[in-house]
């Protein structure tokens, strides 16, 4: 009997096991993680902190659904891979010996590095306990400081809205999220983030957090203001779990290099999810995407690989949707270039190829909420961007994933003040 | 059934309720579960994401609650065939 050892009960991970366990009924599957939530919906922390969810509602899987795939749990941290071996240490938990191991270990939040960042109080949204101790907070604070980028940033201060604190949201540059949104939109989630309450600093950064007795109290700034706050909430960005690896002398840079059968550099050892850096081979270059979908797509990948079945992953075109300050945007490939002083890393629930622009011209169109953008190449849409109304985002993910040839419509799509919903929408029309 | 093109919001809703049904777009989903929270008679329309499922289930009221709330816009109404072109 095979033994599949998966490390991590995240979405890369559990897909796996459901995928595993379709291609063999009879192989043994382990998984081993220290989180002893298992396997709940981590975007869906967002919505917890609002309080649109209770917290039972984000486990995906419930005792039967593992009985029923026959999956067994260990609980305890992977300590040591020994990949000559095939042996996982697990401590004081004893070991596992494997047959083909997964490493789905995921990525985990990056700490602000700046005097009083240790103090109770000073919080981020990466995972089950992070949301219940600052909603457990929350009870007692007045106001909360929100520092860093990309989507969680902006969780955060909508979460602690929701919450009934006083927040407020620096930003170092003049606006928020600049490597991915334009101008326009960065104003668009700017005014409404005001709109809900919270009070945007630009050009502000956090310089030391102020506290009492071991509790944060305030944040002061470079500026040299004060702030006085019970919570400081940090979304500056994510990093790939890569220690275990990294110990174990596997290849590694920002992430665990895998080829394109998600396999590691060791023999039998494979990676999924965030903590996967993928090479493509059409391009050359390798990739971090933090998105829950591809990160399922890995999972499912590295299965039918584990079990036997040589089949190459393929990317799709990045596509992730956000609620930002209550607009539903979706992202979709490339749309943006440069760098974000608000993260000092990859953020999570984004992909790196949202900034990998290469020559196209922007067009854009559409009132304040319902807005679009395409990224228009020589022959393709190598991106766009769907704030408000979704009608377009289905047709649009997939005529970016497939390179469609627009020519028929480039020229009308690059007129000045042209309806791009609406030759996009007809366009469509004739092709479906 | 009405002709289409005189077709007004409200025999439009009767056309979901009697032959509509919620597609969940899978790569949209991160399994949040507000879907399934917010389901008045308690269809797991999560599950049905994850799977990739249309909620096709007899007891869906097809009210619209799981495809208003999803934070996402993972779900729509989509009308069964139930007869073929011309029959309505």
């Amino acid at each position: 009997m095979t033994r599949h050892v998966i490390v991590g009960t995240g979405v890369a991970g559990m897909s796996a096991a459901a995928t595993l366990r379709t291609l063999d009924r009879a192989a043994e599957i382990i998984l081993v993680s220290e989180d002893p939530h298992g396997f709940y919906s981590r975007p869906g922390l967002a919505y917890y902190l609002t309080g649109e969810l209770p917290e039972k509602q984000l486990y995906i899987y419930n005792k039967k659904d593992w009985q029923d795939l026959n999956l067994r749990h260990v609980r305890a941290r992977a300590a040591n891979l020994l990949p000559g071996e095939h042996r996982l240490d697990l401590g004081p938990a004893g070991a596992l010996t494997y047959d083909r191991l997964l490493l789905a270990t995921g990525s985990t939040a990056v700490q602000l590095n700046i005097p009083g960042a240790d103090l109770q109080g000073v919080v981020k949204l990466d995972d089950f306990e992070d949301t219940r101790g600052i909603i457990r907070l929350a009870r007692r604070a007045k106001a909360a400081v929100v520092v860093g980028g990309g989507v969680i940033a902006v969780e955060l201060a909508e979460g602690l809205t929701a919450l009934g604190l006083e927040v407020h949201y620096f930003l170092r540059g003049d606006r928020y999220w600049p490597n991915v949104l334009d101008e326009k939109e960065s104003r668009l989630i700017e005014r409404r983030l005001a709109g809900h309450g919270v009070v945007l600093h630009h050009r502000t950064e956090a310089a030391e957090m102020l506290g009492k007795r071991g509790k944060v109290t305030g944040v002061r700034t470079t500026k040299g203001e004060t702030i006085r706050c019970g919570i400081v909430a940090v979304g500056i960005g994510v990093r790939p779990r890569v220690e275990l690896a990294q110990a174990a002398g596997l290849a590694t840079e920002r992430g665990i290099l895998v080829d394109e059968y998600l396999q590691t550099s060791a023999a039998d050892v494979f990676a999924a999810g965030d903590v996967t850096e993928v090479h493509d081979p059409l391009t050359g270059s390798s990739s971090i995407d933090t998105l829950w979908h591809p990160a399922r797509r890995q999972g499912e990948a590295a299965a039918r690989n584990m079990a036997g079945q040589r089949q190459p992953f393929r990317r799709l075109a990045a596509v992730n949707v956000l609620r930002l300050a209550g607009v539903m945007t979706t992202i979709i490939g490339s749309v943006g270039s440069g760098t974000d002083d608000d993260l000092v890393s990859v953020a999570r629930g984004s992909s790196e190829t949202w900034r990998q622009l290469p020559n196209t011209i922007a067009m854009e169109s559409g009132a304040e909420i319902n807005h679009l953008r395409l990224m228009i190449g020589e022959t393709a849409l190598v991106g766009a961007l769907v704030m408000g109304d979704q009608k377009l985002s289905l047709p649009l993910q997939e005529m970016v994933a497939t390179r469609m040839d627009i020519t028929p419509i480039r020229d009308r799509l690059l007129q000045p003040e042209a309806p791009l919903g609406q030759i996009v929408m007809d366009f469509w029309s004739t092709i479906k | 059934m009405g002709n289409s093109s005189s077709r007004r919001p409200a025999s439009a809703r009767r056309d979901i309720l009697a032959a509509g049904h919620v597609v969940p777009e899978l790569s949209r989903c991160v399994q949040c579960g507000i879907c399934t929270f917010n389901c008045p008679i308690g269809i797991d329309v999560r599950r049905h994401a994850w799977l990739g499922k249309h909620v096709v289930d007899s007891h869906c009221l097809t009210c619209g609650e799981c495809v208003k709330r999803c934070p996402r816009g993972v779900l729509r109404f989509e009308r069964l065939k139930l007869f073929k072109e011309g029959d309505e």
